[in-house]
């Protein structure tokens, strides 16, 4: 471990009062998903991903991230910029004119740590099975990861690489679903029911794990096993149960605040939940 | 008129084809992929050198484009293959997002466009793709002429940086030009030099204006015919330099006339130098099953349709 737990846990709460003030200041953007999601970016970024801070577009030797649950931008705008990525002052910049860190993650204005523009929901596998066969030829033994929203998954192209990957052995590709149960029409169940995400990704030939996405300890130990599961040609997919909004309790467990920012009274009784550890930017 | 003559007929796939398996000799990082069409796309010497360069992805075109955008990561080229229609509507959002949006450095190679493609009918007959692919920032549109043609621009687009469409066909037809032509990314072809009217083509539709060059030469008028294989980034200055001499304008494509080179012409011209113009295009329909030359005749691709449609600009001439 480069942090312990409680170190970890510090962080995941810096990155929560990043996520929920820059929502709040531009009045826009999806802060649930983001507030459910930073443990998981924590436990990444600061335990898991092996990379460079000096950032260059190919990777070469190094772990990539791909995000496909784009809206979730807050939670990785603030944890790159934790890690090093760039200076956190341009967190203020979140969905405002002019700015890199765009409403959804892209690499057309040049933000360090990003390799392919998300939004559009259901992309992002494809394109790191792409990056992971090209480090299958270049003989480049490091690891794809990825974050898929549940509700994103309805999307049919998911399906298409969900088959691919196990045909095609790439066992080191990562996949993580953040499986909170809510989408923005309501939860899943009466949405569209996924029904039982482990019996369909295991009939594709997947090799699934189940972590708590809301606990450092099983996320960091999920995802650390999940690297020693290579070598036996089967992709992995971890189903990490998470709460939308997790840290703030108002926001916890409902669809409701999935696209919804806090006002100035709301934003103090978030900031009020979440200790500020890092210093805020 | 410039005499153009030929030995031999082709389809300008093959010229993808073998263009491709020359762009994979030339350098190791050129990659193809294809959605199950592999002997349609004419993929298979790529494949026979290089089969570990080359990924099957089967019927999943979405994921064949999402494929290619990430293998760019680590400095790959890839070059998707299968239909027109498979290349572009049906994937319009991942090319958009995944690739442009994204600025990486896919060619996005698409077989059977137009109406050539024949009998398969309108379902396969995509005549909107030009369209769809100029729209997008930065996308690079070619859509050579003929077999040795397609061969140099594949060639060209491998050594080019950024998303390219390549867009060719399933027919045989003359091949008329050099063999060791140097392709040159949005630089026009002057395939007749001619002072009554100008001429501009694309694709399949430059042999049929240089039949129309001969007959309009019998009725004593003087086409300059200038070839277009790259829709996006246009070539303005040879268009504008030929229109200055001509005063009017006749353009050829096997694509609706709606978001076709036809357009992209009108929007140089009316906003340079207002000038007649005709469309010698499909007009905002679907095709259907037919043989190739039944169906170019049916809706208006032929020949006969350009001398008819030069008369007619000729006349608008003040």
């Amino acid at each position: 471990m480069k942090h312990t737990i409680k170190e970890l846990e510090d962080i995941a709460s810096q990155i929560r009062r990043d996520i929920v003030r820059m929502v709040h200041g531009c009045q826009s953007g999806h802060p649930g998903g983001s507030l459910g999601c930073a443990d998981f970016f924590t436990a990444l970024y600061f335990e898991v991903l092996n990379y460079n801070t000096d950032f260059k577009m190919d990777g070469i030797g190094e772990d990539l991230f791909f995000l496909s649950n784009g809206h979730i931008s807050p939670v990785w705008y603030s944890t790159l910029a934790h890690a090093g990525f760039f200076n956190k002052s341009e967190l203020a910049t979140f969905r405002k004119l002019d700015s890199r860190l765009q409403g959804h993650p892209t690499t057309h204005e040049g933000l360090p740590g990003i390799r392919v523009a998300s939004g559009s929901l259901g992309q992002g596998m494809s394109v790191a099975i792409g990056a992971a066969l090209t480090k299958r030829l270049n003989n480049d033994n490091s690891y794809v990861f990825t974050l898929h929203g549940d509700g994103e998954l309805q999307e049919g192209q998911n399906w298409e690489a969900a088959m691919f990957a196990p045909f095609h052995e790439l066992d080191r590709l990562i996949c993580s679903v953040d499986y909170n149960g809510q989408q923005i029409d309501g939860p899943t169940k009466k949405v569209l029911s996924l029904d039982s995400l482990q019996a369909k990704f295991e009939a594709f030939g997947w090799h699934v794990i189940n972590t708590d996405g809301n606990d450092m300890q099983s996320i960091v130990e999920g995802l650390h096993y999940a690297k020693t599961l290579t070598g036996k040609g089967k992709p992995i997919l971890n189903l990490m149960s998470t709460q939308m909004g997790a840290g703030v309790d108002y926001m916890m467990g409902s669809h409701k605040w999935h696209g919804t920012a806090p006002n100035d009274e709301q934003l103090a009784t978030a900031l009020a939940q979440l200790p500020e550890t890092l210093g805020d930017y | 008129m410039k005499k153009y003559t030929y030995t031999e007929k082709k389809d300008t796939r093959s010229g993808f084809g073998a263009g491709l398996h020359e762009a994979g000799k030339k350098n190791e990082n050129v990659v193809a992929l294809c959605a199950d069409l592999v002997g349609s796309l004419k993929m298979d010497a790529f494949i026979k050198d290089f089969p570990e360069r080359f990924t099957q992805v089967g019927i999943a075109e979405a994921n064949m484009i999402g494929i290619a955008a990430g293998m760019t990561i680590g400095g790959k080229i890839p070059f998707t293959g299968t239909f027109a229609n498979f290349s572009t509507g049906r994937v319009y959002d991942q090319i958009r997002q995944s690739v442009a949006y994204s600025n990486k450095n896919v060619k996005i190679c698409a077989s059977h466009a137009g109406l050539t493609l024949g009998e398969d009918g309108a379902t396969h007959q995509i005549l909107e793709d030009i369209g769809l692919m100029k729209m997008l920032p930065g996308m690079v549109v070619i859509n050579p002429c003929d077999y040795n043609q397609t061969k140099a621009a594949t060639l060209a687009i491998a050594e080019y940086e950024g998303p390219v469409y390549l867009r060719f066909g399933r027919p045989v037809i003359p091949v008329f030009t050099d063999p060791d032509q140097k392709f040159e990314i949005g630089k026009a072809w002057m395939v007749n030099e001619g002072t009554d009217v100008t001429i501009i083509a694309t694709g399949h539709m430059v042999w049929k204006a240089i039949e129309a060059g001969e007959k309009l030469a019998e009725l004593g008028i003087d086409a300059e015919i200038i070839n277009i294989h790259t829709i996006k980034p246009l070539d303005d200055d040879a268009i504008l330099k030929s229109v200055k001499k001509t005063g009017c304008v006749v353009t050829c494509e096997e694509h609706n006339k709606f978001g076709g080179l036809g357009e992209s012409v009108a929007r140089l011209l009316t906003t340079e130098l207002p000038t007649p113009q005709e469309f010698v295009a499909t007009n905002d329909t679907f095709g259907e099953s037919g043989t190739p030359d039944q169906l170019m005749s049916k809706y208006g691709l032929d020949a006969v349709n350009i001398v008819e449609a030069v008369q007619k600009v000729i006349g608008r001439k003040k």
